[in-house]
């Protein structure tokens, strides 16, 4: 299999706020090393505790944040997307559902209108919602279907890889299994590898093919799903088993 | 419970709301005809009827010069109107846009424009339309230029805090990652939300105006004569304020009435939020 991202030894780092105008400006560094690959097609779950680098790995990927050291090559023609954890936040409330989804192509490509509209009424209904919902307002919607928006906003320029960055955390969880079952879908049939970032261990279970866990700004295990389930080596990847009760 | 609070809402009228829109009405209708046709010529002087009391002729009688008060309160308070939101527009653009840019790049850019902006807030924004009058001269024009130049410093502060509020959103980042370059960001993904805010501030930012502009003119460095505005006509009834307190009641009331419903009215919209 080809891979689609590679990370060689990736440092973040940021600058802290001084608290008194003579102190040193300080680094911290949330990223301090890391290394792995994504191939074409495949779900990876990434795992660990808040505060453990998930977000900024995923920034870094995205080319919101600049990395100080280390490489990120990514090796399709398409810019990687992301769906974010809170869609309250994520679509703007000023805007339709229409604005938000054609934006993308509006920036990036030379479509005409109509072309434009075809294909946000064509990507709504790939993430199961009616070409209603184009003229409404985010305020309008619920929680599963801003998510539902947010997925298809996010593969309007048929990205290759796709973050999606506990998309499903700040739902309920009827609807978090109808949105986990949409990703499912999408993944397969677009061929989408998607990066998975979760602290819900069963639902990295549900969708993963490869798991990495995370802490302190490292990778401390990167396997695939069933080993890392069934055979975990370090431990904190036992005690993450461990606190959510699954296995051993 | 629900039902309850919503019969009660449906109850109680908004007093503020009502009174303002009644006010800014009394005092805009008229300013408005203004435009196009007052009773009487504001600028005809008739030495019959110097200082002539009211009359059905003369519904606020007539001035020092024989001048029909009425028409030259619908006219001046046109002129005061037009200078606020002239002053308001000026301002609030050219303040949108230095609010913009630092709040939104922060850093160096931010620190400069800010601390000039911590300057001319340092002067009262009236002192310091002085000054620009006294470099522009006097007259329509310059007096809401120079105001627009006094207000921009309120609306680059509360723009720049609303783009730090919003930049850190993930709508922003989203519309980083759909290809937005910069400026799109800035103007038709954030603007929008900023537009509440903005608002509320605008009419408080316009009240501000109309009394700056009629401060101006009273002091005679505002509105010229034969141009009629609210604050230049208090400055000429000050005279007779006492032989003849109409002429100085017809603009003052007026004046009461613009900022007092303005002021209901920005109120409303602040409270909305």
């Amino acid at each position: 299999m080809d891979k689609i991202l590679e990370v060689k030894d990736l440092h973040v780092s940021f600058a802290e706020e001084r608290k008194s105008l003579f102190e040193k400006k300080k680094r911290i560094e949330v990223l301090k090393g890391l290394d792995f690959h994504i191939n074409e097609g495949e779900i990876v779950g990434l795992v660990g505790e808040s505060g453990c680098g998930k977000s900024t790995l995923a920034k870094s990927i995205l080319g919101l944040v600049k990395p100080t050291q280390g490489e990120i090559i990514i090796s399709s023609k398409e810019h990687p997307q992301m769906v974010f954890q809170d869609p309250k936040a994520s679509l703007n409330p000023a805007k339709t559902v229409r604005f938000i989804l054609e934006e993308p192509l509006r920036n990036l490509t030379d479509m005409s209108p109509e072309e434009r509209f075809e294909k946000a009424a064509e990507m709504i209904e790939k993430v199961g919602l009616s070409k209603e919902y184009l003229d409404r307002y985010p305020d309008e919607l619920s929680g599963g279907q801003r998510q539902r928006i947010s997925i298809a906003a996010s593969l309007m320029m048929d990205p290759k890889l796709l973050i999606a960055d506990e998309p499903v955390s700040a739902l309920d969880v009827t609807v978090q299994a109808q949105v986990l079952e949409l990703l499912k879908e999408l993944h397969k049939s677009l061929n989408l590898a998607i990066i998975f970032i979760s602290h819900d261990l069963r639902v990295v279970y549900q969708l993963c093919d490869r798991v990495m866990v995370m802490k302190n700004g490292l990778i401390v295990e990167q396997n695939t799903r069933d080993e890392i389930y069934r055979n975990p080596k370090h431990e904190y990847t036992k005690s993450l088993l461990k606190s959510a009760g699954i296995g051993l | 419970m629900s039902k309850k609070t919503e019969t009660n809402n449906k109850k109680s009228y908004d007093f503020n709301l009502i009174v303002g829109i009644v006010l800014t009405a009394i005092v805009v209708i008229p300013s408005l005809i203004g435009l196009f046709w007052t009773p009487y010529n504001p600028e005809t002087m008739n030495s019959s009827l110097k200082m002539a009391g009211p009359s059905l002729q003369h519904l606020m009688g007539c001035d020092n010069f024989g001048r029909d008060v009425l028409s030259r309160v619908m006219k001046g308070s046109t002129t005061t109107l037009l200078i606020g939101l002239g002053t308001v527009a000026f301002g609030c653009i050219f303040g949108t846009v230095v609010g913009a840019f630092t709040g939104y790049y922060g850093g160096i850019i931010d620190e400069i424009l800010m601390r000039c902006n911590d300057v001319m807030f340092s002067f009262p924004s009236i002192l310091l339309a002085l000054v620009f009058v006294a470099v522009l001269g006097s007259g329509k024009y310059q007096v809401t230029v120079a105001l627009g130049i006094a207000f921009i410093p309120s609306y680059a502060r509360i723009v720049r805090s609303e783009y730090i509020r919003i930049k850190n959103m993930d709508y922003v980042q989203s519309a980083k990652l759909a290809g937005a370059a910069d400026l799109r960001v800035m103007f038709v993904h954030m603007l929008p939300n900023c537009i509440r805010v903005l608002a509320s501030s605008v009419l408080i930012g316009f009240n501000n105006a109309v009394l700056a502009e009629a401060g101006l003119s009273f002091l005679g460095i505002g509105v010229q004569p034969p141009d009629a505005s609210l604050g230049s006509m208090l400055s000429e009834a000050q005279t007779y304020l006492f032989s003849k307190p109409g002429l100085a009641i017809a603009p003052g009331i007026t004046l009461i009435m613009m900022v007092l419903g303005i002021a209901l009215l920005g109120k409303k919209v602040d409270g909305k939020k």
